[in-house]
């Protein structure tokens, strides 16, 4: 047994210290149990902090842009090359979306098909960053008073991010998809077959319960399958990278790395999602 | 000598100086900096900071505050309640019972200290957070936030001996 001397000399202190021990025990415990019990203390220490993460944030943004910018200088040739190339790509997709959205457009015509509630999307900054090795969340700037409800869909331009796990009235936290407790439900683009995906703190999140016969294949597109909360169906989230014994594993498409904006998906219940502006997939 | 209000309240201000910069060092862990990669490694700037004053000026830092530093640290990383809570106490209990080693030492024993106790609250926290969480966790992530602390350190305890020049010595 480690001697607890000097500062820990009085009895006092000793019993403090191992009270406080056994206090942060108990709401461990609890916290596990219920994690519902402590989530107003978080609310509001989220709060109170994030208007002055928010105003630390920015500096520091702008700073990093700066970094970023004289870097881009240096590969301008290159990246315009890239883009033109890029570009023409995305016009032959164009003109296939809108191809589609026409022969869709006469389809549901056809079909006498009633559109729902359209999507919102709520903009907000990222001001605090997945702190520490094994917890994989973010707090943004907006809050209930920015229309941020519980379970909404977080995505960045290149696909789903992660999910609104708390709201406060101006903050609110998003666990991404890798974390060890996220679970969305999703399916694989091409076959319609359903999954679950479920994060354990890696970069490549895994693929649960697919049924047994169901045949998966590298490179397939997993999107959201809209199952279960407020999740819009067909959200990008990630490709197929590792089929094997050790299970299916996805990589997102969303990066985690240098996150500052990020939207939220506002879908109604039984709403239906109207393609985003940038989703032209097979 | 009686101290008039000023001088008193500058007093306490010069006392809470370690508390505010241990909260301030939370704060600032989560900033996104918007390099690539380097949340997952971000060092442990408030452990390193607990560290510093259990070992020059535990008096300034009383256990309850280290209790109450680490719940705010967990609702601000939105990790599970209490593991820093429990994981900085332990730390500090230890190294302020032990300060006596590294008081008055070189730089170098005061940071080997660190190696071992960094180390020690990284294994705490990987533990606490795979049982919480049902699963074994990969440690890795944490190995190099381990590292990358370890390494900080000495730039971090420059900052920090040189705020512990602003607080009085107490009278006796």
């Amino acid at each position: 047994m480690m001697r607890i001397a000097v500062p820990l000399r009085s009895f006092a202190q000793r019993f403090a210290f191992v009270l406080l021990l056994a206090c942060a025990v108990a709401i461990m415990l609890v916290g596990k149990a219920d994690p519902l019990t402590f989530e107003r203390a978080r609310t509001e220490v989220t709060d109170l902090v994030t208007p002055l993460l928010d105003a630390i944030a920015q500096p520091v943004a702008t700073a990093a842009r700066v970094v970023d910018e004289a870097e881009q200088l240096f590969a301008l040739r290159d990246e315009n090359a890239r883009l033109r190339e890029e570009n023409a790509r995305l016009k032959q997709w164009q003109s296939a979306a809108l191809n589609l959205q026409s022969e869709n457009d006469q389809l549901r015509e056809l079909l006498a098909y009633q559109p729902k509630d359209a999507v919102r999307y709520i903009t907000a900054r990222v001001v605090g960053d997945r702190g520490g090795a094994f917890v994989r969340s973010i707090l943004i700037n907006e809050g209930s008073d920015g229309g941020v409800k519980k379970g909404q869909a977080a995505l960045v331009s290149d696909g789903l991010l992660g999910r609104v796990a708390s709201v406060g009235e101006n903050s609110a936290r998003v666990l991404l998809i890798t974390d060890l407790n996220s679970r969305i439900p999703v399916m694989v683009q091409e076959t319609r077959i359903r999954a679950v995906l479920a994060g354990d703190n890696s970069q490549t999140p895994r693929l649960v319960f697919l049924s047994a016969n169901a045949t998966v294949k590298k490179g397939q597109r997993i999107v959201t399958s809209g199952h279960g909360d407020a999740f819009p169906p067909g959200l990008p989230v990630g490709e197929i990278t590792e089929v094997g014994e050790a299970g299916v594993r996805v990589r997102a498409f969303a990066s985690e790395d240098r996150l500052r904006f990020i939207r939220l998906v506002d879908f109604g219940r039984d709403g239906i999602l109207t393609p985003p502006s940038a989703g032209v997939s097979e | 000598m009686q101290m008039t209000l000023l001088q008193r309240l500058d007093l306490y201000l010069r006392f809470s100086l370690p508390v505010a910069l241990t909260i301030l060092l939370a704060i600032l862990g989560v900033v996104p900096l918007h390099a690539p990669s380097y949340a997952p490694v971000a060092p442990m700037l408030v452990l390193a900071s607990l560290y510093y004053w259990a070992i020059y000026r535990p008096q300034m830092m009383p256990l309850i505050l280290v209790f109450l530093v680490g719940l705010f640290h967990d609702i601000l990383i939105g990790g599970p309640l209490g593991v820093n809570a429990l994981a900085y106490l332990a730390a500090y209990g230890l190294v302020a019972g032990q300060r006596r080693v590294f008081l008055g030492k070189s730089f170098g024993v005061v940071w080997w200290g660190f190696m071992l106790v960094a180390g020690a609250v990284e294994a705490l926290r990987w533990i606490l957070i795979s049982a919480l969480g049902g699963t074994v966790l990969d440690p890795l992530p944490g190995f190099f936030t381990y590292v990358s602390s370890v390494g900080v350190y000495p730039l971090l305890s420059l900052l920090f001996s040189s705020v512990h020049k602003l607080i009085p010595m107490p009278e006796h």
